[in-house]
């Protein structure tokens, strides 16, 4: 045996109509791996997000976050268990200021946003912790910027810093490069390599580079299904995987 | 921040004065823009911070007001005149809220709007609340031990608790509550996906902005000594949504502008031509294309005023 898994998928399914976008998919992240998932489009990796992060509700299966099922919870009370999330289109508070952004976040675990009466400055914890996101997202220049007015490379450092600033246990990253020039992707890879390795990452990525650079295993998905899994190393020279991507349309 | 400051105490000195200066009618317009400001503004607080419109505010005014009416009839204090009205329509924001929360946009619109009908239609026809008729002869209350039955007394009284009141919505919109509120504004999904329960804050604003509601009805009973289910009739909340819009959603203190411009408009026209609806629907449709933003959002363009 293995440790125990931080996150667990068992036998999770969806389906929608006869289309069956996620079927019978399970598998194991250990605390700390960083573990990358790929396939081509429509093999059902945002789905399975969806299913763990409590946006869809499976047809079928379990999820368990540390050892606990956590199936059909709200995205709310999942994100109170530690799983945080970006997406895979900037989803962010456009008319407030970056800094805003990243303390609204912050502070969803406190009571303190309960408060009535209370003063937003006062509230010191969820702002130091925005300003110490914003550092690790390479946002500390901008904080004062509404976030409508970030470049679209800013906009995607903000997208994993929302998810980032309610401190984790596990992170959910879709596509965080999605749409980058080369050069904003080399950025936002180096960002992630510097992030604390007591955190596990699951991650989308098309960017072989970028998947090559972070992983410590990979899962490829195909019509929702777990194609295989291994090391980069191990993967990249499936014969299988190659055929998936490259021909047999 | 200090001319600000200047200008509101300006403007609470005259209102303040005012009786002194100007005849029983002005002063009783003059009230009734307080009244329906204050009512305006809690709305302000669900449409311009919370991104709730509701077309069925009139629910929480109503029940304030009647709430008051059968409190005052047997207890006139200040327990009946405030803490009574309060208490019925938080609990009324409570009931309704849970069910429109779960919905939104027009759908919210609908379904607020449907239970303020609800209302009206119970009020109309239960004996109990005097039916079509309302209920008439509601004494104002005695505040610790004095009586407010001058026209004076009552103006201070009014003054005081809508005061405290602007004062509380104003805090609210800016305390760590009203953040959230606007991070739901301006993205429902995400705050939920950072681990916001949403459906709760949402329905603690409906509750908090019923609640001041229904204190603004209290007030709109004791400044009438009476109250009518046209209280609860979709057209109270219609007004007070268009003094929103008139005076600039999401300013709070436009509020108070758009009451003023809508009362002073309509006892103004109304008193030249039986088809003053005609003139006020006109300026409101010019008012909203030319000036989006209303008259806060107008004036802060023209003196560049800043939020």
């Amino acid at each position: 045996m293995t440790a125990p898994g931080l996150l667990a998928l068992d036998r999770l399914s969806r389906s929608f109509g006869a289309l069956s976008a996620v079927n019978g998919v399970s598998l194991e992240v250990a605390p700390r791996e960083r573990r990358a998932i790929i396939g081509p489009n429509g093999a059902g990796k945002t789905t399975l997000f969806n299913l763990i992060t409590g946006h869809l509700a499976p047809s079928g299966g379990r999820v368990l976050l540390g050892g606990m099922p956590i199936t059909g919870l709200a995205p709310h009370a999942l994100a109170r268990r530690g799983l945080a999330r970006s997406f895979q289109r900037n989803n962010l508070f456009p008319r407030l200021s970056v800094l805003e952004n990243l303390r609204l976040a912050a502070a969803a675990d406190g009571r303190g946003s309960w408060s009535l009466l209370g003063s937003v400055s006062r509230l010191t914890a969820p702002l130091a912790r925005a300003r110490e996101t914003a550092e690790a997202v390479g946002l500390a220049e901008r904080l004062d910027v509404l976030a409508a007015a970030l470049s679209y490379g800013e906009q995607r450092q903000l997208e994993v810093g929302l998810a980032l600033a309610t401190r984790p246990r596990l992170l959910l990253l879709d596509e965080p490069t999605a749409g980058m020039s080369p050069e904003e992707t080399a950025r936002m890879t180096r960002m992630l390599e510097g992030l604390p390795r007591e955190l596990t990452l699951l991650i989308i990525e098309h960017d072989m580079d970028v998947v090559a650079s972070l992983a410590d295993r990979v899962t490829v998905l195909h019509y929702g299904e777990v194609l295989t899994e291994g090391s980069f190393a191990q993967v990249k020279d499936d014969p299988r995987v190659y055929e998936v991507y490259l021909g047999s349309a | 921040m200090r001319g600000r400051a200047a200008g509101l105490a300006l403007v609470v000195a005259a209102v303040a004065g005012f009786p002194l200066l100007a005849g029983t009618y002005p002063v009783k317009l003059l009230q009734e823009i307080l009244i329906f400001g204050i009512f305006a503004m809690s709305l302000d607080l669900l449409m311009g911070y919370a991104g709730m419109v509701s077309f069925g505010h009139s629910a929480f005014f109503g029940i304030g007001a009647y709430a008051a009416a059968l409190a005052l009839v047997k207890w006139p204090g200040l327990t009946a005149a405030l803490l009574v009205p309060a208490a019925a329509a938080a609990l009324g924001a409570l009931v309704i809220g849970f069910f429109c929360i779960r919905v939104s946009g027009v759908y919210f619109i609908m379904l607020t709007l449907a239970f303020s009908q609800m209302f009206y239609a119970v009020a109309f026809q239960n004996a109990f609340v005097g039916a079509e008729d309302g209920i008439t002869g509601v004494p104002r209350p005695a505040v610790l031990g004095l009586d407010i039955g001058s026209p004076a007394r009552f103006h201070g009284y009014l003054m005081v608790i809508i005061g405290l009141a602007a004062l509380f919505v104003w805090r609210v919109a800016r305390s760590p509550f009203g953040h959230v509120l606007r991070g739901i504004h301006e993205n429902e999904p995400r705050m939920q996906a950072v681990g916001y329960p949403v459906h709760r804050y949402k329905l603690l604003a409906f509750m908090v902005a019923g609640t001041v509601a229904g204190l603004a009805g209290s007030l709109y009973t004791q400044f009438q000594g009476s109250v009518s289910p046209d209280a609860f009739f979709w057209t109270t909340a219609g007004e007070a949504l268009l003094m929103v819009i008139i005076g600039g959603t999401g300013t709070l203190g436009g509020a108070f502008l758009g009451a003023a411009a809508f009362i002073l408009l309509q006892s103004l026209v109304s008193s030249y031509t039986e088809r003053w609806m005609l003139i006020l629907g006109l300026t409101f449709v010019l008012l909203v294309l030319f000036a989006p933003g209303g008259i806060v959002g107008a004036l802060r363009g023209r003196v560049g005023l800043r939020a």
